[in-house]
C-alpha cells in the first residue's frame, strides 16, 4: 500500500458492467513524505468517503479488486482508506 | 519477502473494514545492506514492530491473506518478523 491524495474526480459517460455505482477518483501517487511521486491515475473510491485534497492510502492489482464491495469488480486501483494522522520517525527525533 | 525499517505509523479512522483495529507503519524498504532504497511501503503490523526496527516484510497478497486468514483481505504487504542480524557473504 502506498499513499495518495485524491485530486479530482472522474465521471464516465460509459463503464464496464459493475463498475457503474463506483465513484472514480483521480489520485496523485505520493512518498512517504507526502511529496508527488509518478502520475496521477484513477481509483476507485469503496470507503466513498474520500473528499478532495484528502490524503488516503490505496491498494493496487488484485487487493484493490478484492477491496470493492460487491468484490472482484474488475478494478487496479482502490482507496482502502483515509489518513488521519501520519507521523514519521525522522519528524519527532 | 523484502527487508525494511520501521519509519513512521499511521492512524485511520475511515477505511475498509479488514483494517479494523490493525496497525499501519510506514515501512522504508532497504537493501542488502541495510540502506535505504528510497522506496517505502505502508504494512499491517503482526509482530508488534517498534519505531527503527528492522523487519521482514511480505509484500504478496496471497502469502498476506493466508497470514491474516481471510480470503477476501484487501491486503499485500505485512510484517511478520523483526531482524536481529544480517550477514553478508560478498
Amino acid at each position: 500500500m502506498k499513499l495518495g491524495r485524491v485530486i479530482g474526480t472522474v465521471t464516465p459517460a460509459v463503464v464496464y458492467a459493475g463498475l457503474e455505482g463506483a465513484p472514480l477518483l483521480l489520485i496523485q501517487g505520493l512518498d512517504k513524505r507526502c511529496r508527488s511521486a509518478g502520475s496521477p491515475f484513477v481509483a476507485t473510491d469503496p470507503t466513498r468517503m474520500a473528499g478532495p485534497g484528502e490524503l488516503i492510502y490505496y491498494e493496487s492489482s488484485r487487493e484493490a479488486a478484492l477491496a470493492m464491495d460487491p468484490w472482484f469488480v474488475p478494478v487496479d486501483a482502490a482507496v482502502i482508506g483515509i489518513v488521519d494522522d501520519l507521523r514519521l520517525l525522522e519528524d519527532e527525533t | 519477502m523484502i527487508l525494511g525499517r520501521v519509519s513512521g505509523s499511521l492512524h485511520s479512522t475511515i477505511h475498509h473494514p479488514f483494517y479494523a483495529n490493525r496497525r499501519l507503519l510506514v515501512v522504508d524498504k532497504l537493501d542488502a545492506r541495510g540502506e535505504p532504497t528510497g522506496d517505502y511501503l505502508i504494512a499491517v503490523d503482526a509482530v508488534d514492530a517498534g519505531a527503527g526496527e528492522t523487519v521482514l516484510v511480505i509484500d504478496e497478497g496471497n502469502s498476506a491473506r493466508q497470514i491474516v486468514d481471510d480470503a477476501m483481505a484487501p491486503l499485500r504487504s505485512i510484517i511478520v518478523g523483526i531482524v536481529d542480524d544480517t550477514t553478508l557473504t560478498e
